[in-house]
Formats: C-alpha cells, sequence, structure tokens
C-alpha cells in the first residue's frame, strides 16, 4: 500500500532528478553547479589594500581644502604643513582677530576632522571614525572597480567580493591561455591613477643632477618615461588627475598608432583650457601611475576636455588601459597576497580522477550492500541513488561551488551514506532474530535506531558548520556538501527506505529472510 | 551474509587496561613525532610558492634545479617528480614580492627551453600574513568545533559521554597528525579539511555505541557499567565493522584512484577511518567507565525526569479539566 513516505520519498527523488539534469548535462538551461577553480582551470587571487596610501591622501584633500578655504577668505596663515606619517596638519595664523572665524570656518566646512588651537597654531586631525570610514570606503571603491574592469573585458562570471576588513577575493574561471591571465592580472592591480602634471621648464636643465630631496624641495618630482626612460621635472601638484575624466577609448593616431582619448568633465575641461591657455610653449607630462607617456609642447589653448595619450601601445595595452581608466583609478592599491593559478588541463585531470574514484567507491559500496544485506541491501542503495541526486541537485539550486574537496566530500558522503541503512538494517535483523515479525521488526528497527542517527548526524553537522563559518574556499565546500549529504540522507535513509518497506512489507515472507534481509531464519 | 552473529557479549572491557596502554602508547609516540620533528608544513599555513609544471616527456629534473639554482631567489627550492615522470612540482619559500613579478611568469620564463617543457599547470602562492591567518583560523575552527560537540552531547547524554567522545576525538585527531608526521605528509588546508572529517567521522561512530549504552542503561537488567557496555558495543559492532567497510572502500579508491593532488587527503582519511572505529570500540566507552559513570545515578536521574513530566502532564490535565 502505498504510503506519505514513500510518497514525500517520489517527490524529493524527482526534486533530485529534475534539478540535477541541468549540471550533469552541462548543455542544458538552468542552475548549475559551478565548478570551482580547481576543477575548471583559472585564476584565485587574494588581494590586500593599501589603506594608509587611502588615508594620506585624504589628508593632502584637507590641507588643500584648507588652503582654497583661507585664500578664499583672505585668511593670513602660515607654514601649512601634513605630517605623512601621523596624519597632521599644522598651520600658524598671523592675527589673533582671526581665531573665531577660522573655527567657524574649520568647523562648519571640513568634516570628519578635530582641531586644535595654542598660541596660534593649529592642528588638525582626522577623526578616529573618519579614518575608519576613509578605510572602508577605499576598499568599497577598490571592489566596485575591479570588478567594473573585469566585467568589461568581458569575462564570464568573475567573483570579486570583499574578504574580512581589508582583503578582496577575486576569482576569474576559465582562463584559457597564460597571456590572458597575465593580462587580467595587470589589469586587476593596475592603479590606473592618471594625472596631468606641468613641467617645471625652468628648472628641468638640471634634471639629470638632480635628488629626489632637491627636487621636493621646489614642490616638483621626477619621474621618467615609459619607454625611453627620460627624466621629467614636474610640478608636484597636478594639474588635474583622473577623477575628472568621464570616458577613456582607444583611437589612432596620423601613423595608425594605437592611442587613447580620454574625455573630461566640464570642471576639468575649464581647468584645462585655462591651463593650456597660460601655458602655451611648455610642456605638460600625461603621467599615468607614476610614469611618464607623453610630454608635448602645448601650442595653442585647448578646449573641449578632449585629450590623447600615445606611448607606443600594442592594441591589446591600449583597450586594457582604456577600461581602466574608464573604470576609475583604486584609491588604494591593492597588491597580491595569494595567488592560485589552475591550467584548465589540470582541472580536467583532477575531474577525471575523481569521477574515477567517485563512480568505483559507488559501484563497490553497491555491490556490497546487494550482497550482504540481500533485497535490503537495494533499498538502501535506492536511498543512497536518491541521496546522490539530492546533493547535486541542492548544490546547483544553490548554484553552490563544486571543488576538488568537495567532490571527496561527496566520495565521503557515499561512504557514509549508507551508515543511516546499515543502523537500521541491523536493528531490523536483530529484532527478526529474537524471533518477531517482519512488520513488528521494520517498525522497531526504524524507531530504535532513530535517535542513534538523529544525534550522529546533529554532531557531525555541528562540525560541518563550524567549518563552514570558519574555512576558507576549498574548506567551505567541503563543508557545503557534507551538510547537504547529512542532511539528505536523512531524508533517504530514515523516511524514503521506511516508506519503501512499509510499501512492500505485504509481499515480504518470513520463510525468505535469506533474500529479504540477508539472514538465515529465526531462532 | 553475516559478519557476526550475536550469541552472547564479547568481554571487551576486561581487556580495557590493554587497550588503553595500546591507545596511551600511540597517542604519546604520536604526540612525540609532532614536537619532535614537526609538520611539514605546506604553503597555506607557511606561505610560499608550488608550482607545478608538466613535460612532454620524463621532466629533466636534474636541469630544472640547475636552471633555478642560477637564480639567487631559486636557490634550495625543491624539486620533485609529482604523480607521474611528466609531471614535476617545484616548491620555494619565494613569492612573487621577492622576485619583484609574478613568480608563475618568471619561473615559466626560466625552464622554457629545458628539455621537453610542455606548460605550467598550477601557481600557488601564498603570502607569510596568509598563512599565518589560516593557521589561526583552522585551530579555531577545531576548538569551536569540539566545544559545540561537547555542548550538544552533554544535552543529549550526560557530561561524562560528553568527555569521553571528545577524549576519543582528540585520541584519533592526535593519532592521524601523527601519521602525518611520520610519513611527512605536507600540510595544507585539504589536510586541516581530512583531519576536520575525521573529528565528524569518529564522533559518529562513538554516538553510535553511546545511544546503544544509553539504551542498555535502560533496557539491560544489569546492574554493572562493564557488562553494558560489553553487551552495547557488541550488538553494534557488525554496525560500526560495515560502516567502517565500506567508508574505508570508498576512502581508498580515492587514494588509490584520486590522483597526486588529493592524496594527501585521501591519506589522512584512511588513517582517520581505521583510528576512528578502533576509537570508538575500544577507547571511548573505557573512558566513560574511568570517568565514574554510575549507572544507578543515572538510572535515577532519568527516573526523576520521567517522574517530573509525569507530574507536568498531571498537571495539565488537571489544569484543563478546572481541577487545579
Amino acid at each position: 500500500m502505498l504510503n506519505f513516505r514513500v510518497i514525500i520519498f517520489a517527490f524529493a527523488l524527482i526534486f533530485g532528478v529534475v534539478f540535477s539534469i541541468p549540471s550533469l548535462m552541462q548543455s542544458e538551461s538552468g542552475k548549475k553547479i559551478t565548478l570551482g577553480l580547481d576543477l575548471q582551470g583559472g585564476l584565485h587571487m587574494l588581494l590586500g589594500v593599501k589603506n594608509e596610501v587611502a588615508i594620506a591622501s585624504k589628508s593632502k584633500s584637507i590641507a588643500s581644502s584648507v588652503k582654497y578655504l583661507f585664500d578664499d577668505e583672505e585668511i593670513i596663515f602660515d607654514a601649512l604643513k601634513l605630517d605623512e606619517d601621523t596624519g597632521v596638519i599644522t598651520f600658524e595664523i598671523l592675527d589673533k582677530d582671526d581665531i573665531a572665524k577660522v573655527n567657524k570656518l574649520l568647523k562648519e566646512e571640513l568634516e570628519g576632522v578635530t582641531f586644535s588651537e595654542n598660541a596660534l597654531k593649529y592642528s588638525i586631525q582626522m577623526t578616529a571614525q573618519e579614518i575608519e570610514r576613509t578605510k572602508k570606503d577605499a576598499i568599497d571603491q577598490a571592489v566596485d572597480t575591479i570588478r567594473g574592469r573585469l566585467n568589461e573585458f568581458g569575462l564570464a562570471e568573475p567573483t570579486v567580493a570583499k574578504q574580512g576588513e581589508d582583503k578582496i577575493l577575486v576569482e576569474v574561471p576559465g582562463i584559457k591561455t597564460q597571456e590572458d591571465e597575465q593580462r587580467i592580472r595587470e589589469l586587476i592591480a593596475r592603479a590606473a591613477h592618471l594625472q596631468l602634471m606641468a613641467v617645471d621648464e625652468d628648472r628641468i636643465a638640471r634634471v639629470n643632477s638632480m635628488s629626489a630631496a632637491e627636487a621636493k624641495s621646489y614642490g616638483n618630482v621626477i619621474l621618467s618615461d615609459v619607454n625611453t626612460g627620460e627624466k621629467y621635472l614636474l610640478k608636484g601638484i597636478p594639474v588635474l588627475d583622473g577623477s575628472m575624466l568621464t570616458d577613456a577609448k582607444v583611437g589612432f593616431d596620423e601613423n595608425s598608432q594605437p592611442v587613447i582619448n580620454f574625455t573630461l568633465n566640464g570642471q576639468g575641461a575649464k581647468i584645462f583650457g585655462d591651463f593650456t591657455a597660460i601655458s602655451v610653449g611648455k610642456r605638460m607630462a600625461v603621467v599615468l601611475d607614476d610614469q611618464v607617456y607623453s610630454a608635448p609642447n602645448i601650442r595653442e589653448r585647448i578646449g573641449g576636455g578632449h585629450v590623447q595619450i600615445s606611448g607606443q601601445f600594442s592594441m591589446e595595452e591600449a583597450h586594457d588601459l582604456a577600461i581602466a581608466l574608464r573604470s576609475g583609478s583604486l584609491l588604494a592599491p591593492v597588491y597580491v597576497m595569494e595567488k592560485r593559478s589552475v591550467g584548465p588541463s589540470l582541472g580536467a585531470d583532477s575531474i577525471k580522477a575523481s569521477s574515477i574514484a567517485l563512480v568505483l567507491g559507488f559501484v563497490l559500496v553497491v555491490a556490497f550492500m546487494v550482497i550482504y544485506y540481500g533485497m535490503a541491501g537495494v533499498i538502501a542503495n535506492v536511498a543512497l541513488i536518491g541521496n546522490l541526486f539530492l546533493i547535486l541537485a541542492i548544490m546547483s539550486l544553490f548554484g553552490a561551488t563544486l571543488t576538488l574537496p568537495g567532490m571527496a566530500g561527496i566520495v565521503l558522503t557515499v561512504g557514509m551514506a549508507v551508515d543511516a541503512n546499515v543502523i537500521i538494517n541491523e536493528r531490523i535483523r536483530e529484532l527478526l532474530h529474537e524471533g518477531k515479525s517482519i512488520v513488528k521488526s521494520i517498525e522497531d528497527g526504524y524507531n530504535n535506531a532513530f535517535t542513534a542517527i538523529w544525534d550522529a548526524n546533529v554532531t557531525t553537522l555541528i562540525a560541518a558548520t563550524v567549518l563552514y563559518a570558519y574555512g576558507t574556499g576549498a574548506i567551505k565546500g567541503f563543508a557545503l556538501t557534507m551538510s547537504i549529504g547529512i542532511m539528505a540522507s536523512m531524508l533517504t535513509a530514515i523516511v524514503g527506505t521506511h516508506g519503501i518497506y512499509q510499501w512492500i512489507v505485504p509481499k515480504m515472507d518470513k520463510n525468505r529472510l535469506g533474500y529479504w534481509f540477508g539472514i538465515k531464519g529465526s531462532k | 551474509m553475516e559478519l557476526f552473529k550475536y550469541e552472547k557479549p564479547l568481554s571487551l572491557m576486561s581487556h580495557a587496561k590493554r587497550f588503553g596502554i595500546l591507545s596511551m602508547i600511540l597517542v604519546l609516540t604520536s604526540l612525540g613525532l609532532i614536537f619532535t620533528k614537526g609538520f611539514n608544513m605546506g604553503i597555506d599555513f607557511a606561505g610560499g610558492t608550488v608550482i607545478q609544471v608538466q613535460y612532454d616527456q620524463k621532466a629533466p629534473i636534474d636541469e630544472v634545479r640547475n636552471v633555478l639554482n642560477t637564480q639567487e631567489a631559486y636557490k634550495g627550492a625543491s624539486v620533485t617528480y609529482f604523480g607521474v615522470d611528466e609531471e614535476i612540482v617545484i616548491k620555494t619559500k619565494t613569492s612573487s614580492k621577492n622576485v619583484g613579478t609574478d613568480i608563475g611568469d618568471q619561473v615559466r620564463e626560466l625552464l622554457k627551453d629545458t628539455q621537453g617543457f610542455k606548460e605550467v599547470r598550477r601557481v600557488d602562492m601564498v603570502g607569510a600574513k596568509v598563512g599565518s591567518e589560516l593557521r589561526e583560523k583552522g585551530l579555531m575552527a577545531m576548538v569551536l568545533a569540539i566545544i559545540g560537540i561537547l555542548i550538544y552531547v552533554s544535552f543529549r547524554f550526560e557530561w561524562r559521554f560528553a568527555i569521553a567522545s571528545v577524549m576519543a576525538l582528540i585520541h584519533d585527531v592526535t593519532i592521524a597528525m601523527g601519521m602525518i608526521v611520520l610519513f611527512s605528509v605536507e600540510v595544507n588546508l585539504d589536510i586541516l579539511a581530512a583531519l576536520l572529517t575525521i573529528l565528524g567521522y569518529s564522533l559518529n561512530d562513538t554516538i553510535i555505541v553511546f545511544d546503544r549504552i544509553r539504551e542498555g542503561i535502560r533496557t539491560i537488567k544489569e546492574p554493572d557499567l562493564a557488562g553494558i557496555i560489553d553487551e552495547s558495543v557488541t550488538r553494534t559492532l557488525s554496525r560500526t565493522t560495515l560502516t567502517s567497510l565500506t567508508t574505508f572502500f570508498v576512502v581508498l579508491t580515492l587514494f588509490l584512484f584520486g590522483g597526486e593532488i588529493i592524496n594527501g587527503f585521501s591519506f589522512t582519511l584512511l588513517v582517520g577511518v581505521i583510528v576512528g572505529t578502533y576509537s570508538s570500540i575500544f577507547v571511548a566507552s573505557p573512558i566513560l567507565m574511568w570517568l565514574g559513570f554510575s549507572v544507578g545515578g543515572f538510572r535515577a536521574k532519568e527516573a526523576e525526569k520521567l517522574k517530573r513530566e509525569k507530574d507536568k502532564e498531571k498537571m495539565r490535565a488537571m489544569y484543563e479539566q478546572g481541577t487545579l
């Protein structure tokens, strides 16, 4: 007679089969299990974020706001300095009548800072919350920027996620060649900090004999050309930076060489127009990530905000650079803390090896169960197969990632999933040996076995949950498959097989215990 | 087919001392190995780089060593065959940060002219900082898992059961670690996963036995704990052996056919299955005796619990009838 347990099991089985089809036949549409990087090949990187750079540049911008504000209000001040190590900005005002005005300005116009005044000497500092916020912004911005770059590059399903306070996890599956991998790596890590800087024409003649410290004393920096290595003496405060850029595209110059054309926003265009108007005859350097790409002579005022970088790029370089510029610079530079790259052929080998192990292990267990338990073993095997489908289906629905340890987890689940049925079958056998009827043996067998299976599975689940919470990547995958396997096995082994027994128990014959349960009759 | 036909309980507890001594020796030897020889820490925990290279033919290991030795950064790198003759694996403490460029690119550049070079198949680089973080997290996971188990088992059974099961776990994991040290298996994240699996597996086994003991205390008339344990362990013996066998088959196929990358993982599991089975039969229950678990006390408590429940029911019934 059909019963609710069999019906639940049948539904579970159908559910399992239907939802694992898309994953088993990779061509089908629908939710699929994603293969981990170790199985399909790809690039995994854990990036550290240099927060301190973001904080330093924030302090710099606070310092320039102070200068702008005071100039605007015609407050006379002196010795504006930023200590880059501590982030403390100090200055001195000359007129004590200005104190009230200065205090008001600092309070109303600057956000996230504290300041103190002593004998006309001021010191300004970012608040702890502001520092935290800046750090958080820097990493959030880095995540967005990197994601934007990878999406523009046109890759299938890259993952970019924040990890902890100051790390970013990047996973790019399915990279086919070493060159692609290299390009992607450079694209991700590129700061893409664009600056247009004026050449210090008065002193540049001496650039080759000048030390960095001397350049600094004039408020200048020395940077070199990306191709020729030629040194330039540039004014430290840039005319413009990449934040005023609205678009960057690959174009071609008169010699059909790839160049990058970029467009500035209204404010940028105005500053650029004004600057070129007063700098005719001088040079302006296009600087990207502290390297000079070109330093053309300004022949006339350039309005409209269209600027070009040329620098003997290959087509690919120009393309990647344009992406990086479009998606913005990284507020805080990133560096690679951990990198794992797996070639696609190795991934395929791993799948093959563990599939062989999975199939072999499975066949062994299935055969053993039938030999040992007879029909009871066949029923246990039905539960086992149901279990396998359920794991695949649930993983597909979650969009979970299957990794190599995850596959091992499935293999192990196969070994352990029969456990519940072994416990139940042993209990049934015990009761049959005591001479109980088949119906009674089955019912009591399930009742007696239940607490053991329950307690054992819950404790294992506790371990798996901890593993999931604390694990990274591969371990998480393993914990996930194991947890799903345990839960699925409770359903298939306790509910499913019980239902099957109840369904077919009228057909069971006490004289054929060898066939049904693999034992000789009662004593 | 039947492996064990239940006739009468095996007298296991009378040998408890012997098993105790055996376990002591195994655990102490393992601890000795761990503290003297120490773990062969892989890059996940120690930091460094592993590069797997494939060749068209038998890999020219000496040539590779010579080429690498020309570079300061790669002096002392270990080069070994990996599973088959066509594959080698290079391990070095150096990371991309030290060489100023991507280490994978640099090694490829260095090796591309060696005899029969085909491709770099895998580059794993872990910074030292990440390594120490992973190590802390791994340890934390172990400790938390054990605390969780202690709480659950205390709640469902009794605190002595919890202590005994956790001691059995520590016993198993320690011996597995000892074997890892003995065979110089490289400890990486997957080995940690394997150790945690052993934790789960061995626990599973122990709980099944304990459940039978708990049941035995209620149903078996015997007043003596040793007798109850003997009977319970004997009754679960065929289940324990069977499950261990099926799991063992599967792990063995994984070890034999799962490929080189998963070798350390499957080896650890193999050890774990064997030790886990042994401990759930011969270690966990004697600890229960040793901790002074009293059958009478447990029964009294159970009876008390039952009585309280009955009282509650009576109260509820009275309440519902409005007689309270």
